[in-house]
C-alpha cells in the first residue's frame, strides 16, 4: 500500500487531509519527526498562517533539513497553501527565511480587491500534469490566504496553474513529482479529492519505480 | 474569478441540529455531520456550526461533531459559539474546523482576536457582529449598535466602529447579522452591510433576514457582501442551495455551480 506521510508541525487542521488521502487508498501517517517519514512513498506538507512561526516549528522539530533532503532526492512531495509557499526562498509576510528549495519569493497578493482571498476560485492550468488528471479545466478550488509565491523568472517552468483575484497569482506548481497547490484540495469537494487521489497515484508510481531498482540505489 | 459563497448555518445544541426562533421553541433536526454532508452535496460553499448551547461541559460533544463532519464533508467548516481562549480555538481547529467565529467573547476582550490571529493567522479568525438599528428597525439614520448574547444584551458600542476595530485586531472576515431582520424574512439589512463593507478590506458575510433567492442577490448587489449566510430557508427546504445559486447566477453574480459532494 502506498504510504503517505503528512507532516504534523502544529499548523492547523489535519483531519480532512488525512481522511481524503485515506479515501484515495493511501496508508496515511502523521509525521511529527523525520524518522516517521523516512520510509514513506510521499510527503505532504500542509499549513496555514504565517511563514515565520511555521518555519520556527519545523526547525524546532528537526524537520527542516530532512524535508530539504527529501525534495533534493526527487521524491514525491505535495505542499498545500503555506506548504507551497515554504518551498521558496523567503516571505514578505514577516521576512521569514523559508526552505529555499525553489527560486522565488512569497509576496502579498497584488491588486486584490479584498484580503484575505477566501472562497472558491478558478484554477487555470498552463500545461497538463497528472496532478490534475480527470479534472475539468478552470475547475473551482477553495482558497484562504493573503500571500502567494512568485517563482523567479528563471523558474517560470514551475508554474502549473494560475488564478485571478484582482491580479493573477500562481495557484499550482510542479517539477516532476514535486508539486504544490495554493488552494486547499482537502476542502475543495469532489475535485479536491480527485487531485489528492491523483497525488497518491503519482506516489504509487514513484514507489513502484524505486522498488524496481537495486536496494543500494534506494538507500541513497 | 472569486465566487460569492452561499453558506448554510446549522444551530447546534446538545450535539444535535436544532431550529427555532431565537433560541426558543427548539426542535430536533438531526445529526450535524449528516446534515453538513447533505448541504455539501447540494453545493454549500462552506458550513457554519453555531453552538447555541456553548456550555463548558458540552465542549467534548462539539469537538466530536466537528471531527465527524470533517471526515465526511470536504468543504470548509467554521465553528462559532463559546470559544473563549487560544487553547479552545486550537482544540476546535485540531478537531477539523478551518475557522472559528467570535462574538460576545471578542466584544468583551478584543485582545482575544489579536492573540488568536497571531497564533493561527487572520484567515482562521472570524468576528461575528450582531447589529441593531438605533433609531428603530426601519430607520438606518441613527446607525447601528452591537448587541451580544444572541441579541439579548445591548452594548452601546457602534457597530461600524467595532467592525473597524475587529479587523485592526486581526479578524480576517466579518459575519454581520442584522438582529432587526433575523428571523423576520424581511431581507438582509443592505445599508448595514454597505456601511461596514465601505470601512473594511476583509470579506464580509451577510446574515439575518433571508426569505428567498432575491434577498441573496440584494445582499451582494446592494450590500456588497462576499458571502451570504442563511439558516431557516434551507432547513425548511423552502429553497435549495442550488435554487438560490441559479437565481444569483441569472443576476450576473459569480457562483460555484459544481457540486461539492464526496467523490
Amino acid at each position: 500500500m502506498t504510504r503517505i506521510a503528512v507532516v504534523d508541525y502544529g499548523a492547523g487542521n489535519l483531519v480532512s487531509i488525512e481522511q481524503a488521502l485515506s479515501a484515495a487508498g493511501a496508508d496515511v501517517v502523521l509525521a511529527r519527526r523525520a524518522d516517521s517519514f523516512a520510509d514513506a512513498d510521499a510527503l505532504v506538507v500542509p499549513g496555514v498562517g504565517a511563514a515565520g512561526p511555521a518555519m520556527a516549528r519545523l526547525r524546532r522539530r528537526g524537520l527542516e533539513v530532512p524535508i530539504r533532503a527529501w525534495i533534493a532526492a526527487g521524491r514525491p512531495f505535495l505542499g498545500i497553501c503555506l506548504g507551497l509557499q515554504l518551498l521558496f526562498e523567503g516571505s514578505d509576510e514577516d521576512g521569514a527565511v523559508t526552505l529555499g528549495v525553489l527560486p522565488g519569493r512569497t509576496v502579498r497578493l497584488p491588486d486584490a480587491p479584498r484580503l484575505p482571498h477566501i472562497g472558491w476560485n478558478q484554477v487555470e492550468r498552463r500545461h497538463a500534469h497528472p496532478l490534475f488528471a480527470g479534472i475539468e479545466e478552470k475547475a473551482d478550488f477553495y482558497f484562504v490566504h493573503s500571500y502567494a509565491a512568485i517563482p523567479a523568472s528563471s523558474a517560470n517552468g514551475l508554474i502549473l496553474a494560475e488564478t485571478t483575484h484582482g491580479g493573477r497569482f500562481v495557484s499550482a506548481i510542479a517539477r516532476g513529482s514535486l508539486t504544490g497547490v495554493q488552494f486547499h484540495p482537502e476542502r475543495s469537494g469532489r475535485d479536491g479529492l480527485r487531485l489528492l487521489a491523483n497525488f497518491v497515484e503519482i506516489a504509487r508510481g514513484a514507489g513502484a519505480a524505486a522498488r524496481g531498482r537495486p536496494a543500494a540505489a534506494r538507500a541513497r | 474569478m472569486l465566487r460569492v459563497r452561499v453558506i448554510p448555518c446549522l444551530d447546534v445544541a446538545n450535539g444535535r441540529v436544532v431550529k427555532g426562533t431565537r433560541f426558543v421553541d427548539l426542535t430536533d433536526e438531526g445529526d450535524p455531520p449528516e446534515l453538513a454532508e447533505r448541504y455539501a452535496a447540494e453545493g454549500a460553499d462552506e458550513i457554519v456550526f453555531l453552538d447555541i448551547d456553548a456550555a463548558p461541559d458540552g465542549r467534548g460533544t462539539l469537538l466530536e461533531i466537528v471531527e465527524r463532519t470533517a471526515r465526511r464533508a470536504f468543504v470548509p467548516l467554521t465553528v462559532g459559539g463559546g470559544v473563549r481562549s487560544v487553547t479552545e480555538m486550537r482544540d476546535v481547529l485540531r478537531a477539523g474546523a478551518d475557522k472559528v467565529s467570535f462574538n460576545t467573547a471578542a466584544v468583551r476582550d478584543p485582545g482575544l482576536v489579536r492573540r488568536c490571529a497571531r497564533r493561527f493567522g487572520s484567515q482562521a479568525v472570524v468576528v461575528a457582529i450582531d447589529a441593531r438599528r438605533r433609531a428603530g428597525p426601519d430607520d438606518p439614520g441613527g446607525g447601528w449598535e452591537v448587541v451580544v448574547k444572541g441579541g439579548r444584551e445591548a452594548t452601546g458600542i457602534d457597530a461600524l466602529a467595532w467592525a473597524e476595530r475587529a479587523v485592526a485586531a486581526g479578524a480576517g472576515e466579518l459575519l454581520v447579522t442584522s438582529i432587526d431582520r433575523d428571523g423576520t424574512g424581511a431581507g438582509y439589512d443592505t445599508p448595514l452591510l454597505r456601511a461596514i463593507i465601505d470601512r473594511v478590506r476583509v470579506p464580509v458575510i451577510a446574515s439575518g433576514g433571508a426569505s428567498g433567492p432575491a434577498d441573496f442577490v440584494a445582499a451582494v448587489r446592494d450590500g456588497g457582501a462576499s458571502a451570504v449566510l442563511a439558516a431557516s430557508i434551507f432547513h425548511r427546504r423552502r429553497h435549495s442551495i442550488a435554487d438560490v445559486k441559479a437565481v444569483m447566477a441569472a443576476a450576473g453574480i459569480p457562483v460555484r455551480v459544481a457540486i461539492g459532494a464526496l467523490a
